[in-house]
């Protein structure tokens, strides 16, 4: 590697870090200076949606860049891309709550209970909880073996946060968005399938 | 064609005194709709939540559109709707009528006298706006035809042309865009054909040069940019039916007891709000219109 394990964790990491706060900076700005457009609300809720799933797709793409272009050091920043999902993704369920629904619970239940695509987004926030309560490395060593098997829950998550995405667009004809981010799922999905089956082949 | 005032008022000039003397003499003849329109346009109702009808400012009706010929995003429609040539035009007029013919806007507007009518227009999306438009009772142009007895409803079309219309060529949504009314819901008073809002004429993003506004019922009614009106004896089959029929029905009247498929239609939030506000049924005009629904189940004929 070109930088050794302490600069990238000195240096690399408050870095992306920063970098990876600029969306929510830039929301902020948006909404000082008023160019969010004419529904800010939405604006707001679209974007940290975005986010969310960006940020889990990107936490999704560490491993096969670790196995593929062989970049271990990747992995320093994956608890990070993780809980910057889950960071977008509370202010995506915020704002909702408070904005769209203005805490009202019943209707926030009955949007849940009648509304599939409301419903997946709802799902796939449960399953980010377990996953950014036990993300410290106290938690890592506390579960061991069972922390692994806990954290595939990421699979079920990425597939209720594209059917949220996706059929929050249904019938408005336009699901050229949500088809992207599904390829690109897709193909970090399929190198994992493609990876269990490699090791397989050579352990025969 | 005769305007009544100006058309090249500039946007916060629609707010001045005189204008909104006017406005108040147009409510009281709605039979006291809750119209209150003060101060200039602006964001500082952010956080209101009560049930004044502050104007939207123009800024945001002419750049947060719903135009899928020209793109789904809502800031597609300013940027590629300029493309769009609105001179000429003509509209086809057609069906079960006497003077079924092609006719220049020039022609069809001549006789009008525009007037400025306060709509709150309400998406079925759940956001809604306050606009001023410029235009004349949709009755007033349908009667010129001669409808025959056999005209039970209109049906409308917009302009469909791929090589104005980026989205066209992507077959989208089933082009033409359609809709229709019902012969007693065209011919109401509050239906209205407008060519201008906020005192200027039609921006091409807004449906220039000649639009329908339905103010009672969701946005999508409202068609743009109208080149064919048919006067049918079955009610036509819209766009949006076509697309959806379980979640756009041919009525399409704002009614927050009625939910969408996929959100409530108790709320919606008005632009520049942070919070949302109650629906009003049919829009806050049901004392207008309610009467031409009575006997029928609206959540059968949503
Ligand atoms: C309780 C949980 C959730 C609720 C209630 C919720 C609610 C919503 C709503 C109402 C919208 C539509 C906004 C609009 O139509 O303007 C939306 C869009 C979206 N949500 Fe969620 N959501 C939840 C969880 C999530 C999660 C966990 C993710 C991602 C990991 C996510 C990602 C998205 C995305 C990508 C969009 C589309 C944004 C766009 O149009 O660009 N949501 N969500």
């Amino acid at each position: 590697m070109l930088i050794s394990d302490e600069s990238f964790s000195r240096f690399i990491k408050p870095l992306v870090f920063a970098v990876s706060l600029l969306p929510v900076l830039a929301l902020i700005m948006g909404l000082i200076h008023d160019n969010l457009g004419a529904n800010p609300v939405e604006s707001l809720i679209r974007n940290t949606g975005d986010w969310a799933l960006r940020f889990l797709l990107i936490t999704l793409a560490i491993s096969p860049l670790r196995r593929r272009l062989a970049w271990v050091q990747a992995l320093k920043l994956r608890r990070m891309f993780g809980l910057f999902s889950f960071f977008y993704a509370s202010l995506h369920v915020l704002l909702y709550t408070v904005l769209d629904q203005a805490l009202d619970w019943e209707e926030v239940v009955q949007d849940i209970l009648e509304r599939p695509f409301i419903l997946m987004g709802f799902l796939a926030f449960l399953f980010m909880l377990p996953l950014a309560i036990t993300s410290t490395r106290a938690m890592m060593r506390r579960l061991g073996a069972k922390w692994k098997k806990l954290h595939q829950l990421i699979y079920l998550i990425i597939i209720l946060a594209l059917l949220h995405f996706w059929w929050m667009k249904d019938a408005k004809a336009d699901i050229s968005e949500p088809l992207w981010y599904a390829a690109l799922a897709t193909l970090l999905l399929g190198e994992r399938v493609f990876n269990v089956w490699q090791s397989r082949a050579t352990r025969v | 064609m005769l305007i009544k005032r100006a058309n090249d008022l500039r946007d916060h000039d629609v707010t001045d005194y005189a204008l909104y003397q006017k406005r108040r003499e147009f409510l009281k003849l709605l039979g006291g709709a809750t119209l209150l329109s003060t101060s200039s346009p602006s964001r500082a109702g952010l956080f209101s939540n009560d049930n004044n009808d502050e104007i939207t400012p123009f800024s945001d009706a002419s750049s947060y559109n719903n135009f899928y010929e020209f793109g789904s995003s809502k800031s597609d429609p300013k940027r590629f709707a300029q493309s769009l040539k609105i001179k000429p035009w003509s509209v086809t007029v057609d069906g079960a009528c006497a003077k079924a013919g092609t006719y220049n806007l020039e022609d069809l507007l001549g006789p009008q006298t525009i007037e400025e009518r306060i709509y709150r227009l309400r998406c079925v999306e759940g956001w809604s706006m306050v606009i001023p438009w410029n235009g004349f009772p949709l009755a007033n142009l349908l009667k010129r035809f001669e409808p025959s007895s056999k005209a039970k409803f209109v049906r409308f079309e917009t302009l469909s042309d791929p090589a104005q219309m980026p989205q066209l060529k992507d077959e989208l949504l089933p082009w033409p865009y359609v809709e229709g009314l019902r012969m007693d819901e065209a011919m109401h008073p509050l239906t209205l054909i407008a060519t201008g809002m906020y005192g200027k004429h039609l921006p091409k993003q807004n449906g220039a040069p000649l639009r329908l506004v339905v103010p009672w019922k969701y946005g999508f009614k409202s068609i743009k940019s109208i080149v064919r009106i048919s006067f049918v004896e079955q009610a036509p089959r819209t766009i949006w039916q076509k697309v959806a029929a379980d979640e756009y029905g041919f009525y399409a009247n704002v009614n927050p007891a009625v939910s969408h498929k996929r959100w409530s239609q108790k709320k919606e939030r008005r632009l520049g709000e942070f919070f949302k506000r109650d629906t009003q049924a049919f829009n806050g005009y049901a004392e207008q219109v309610a009467s031409l629904y009575k006997g029928m189940d609206l959540r059968v004929n949503f």
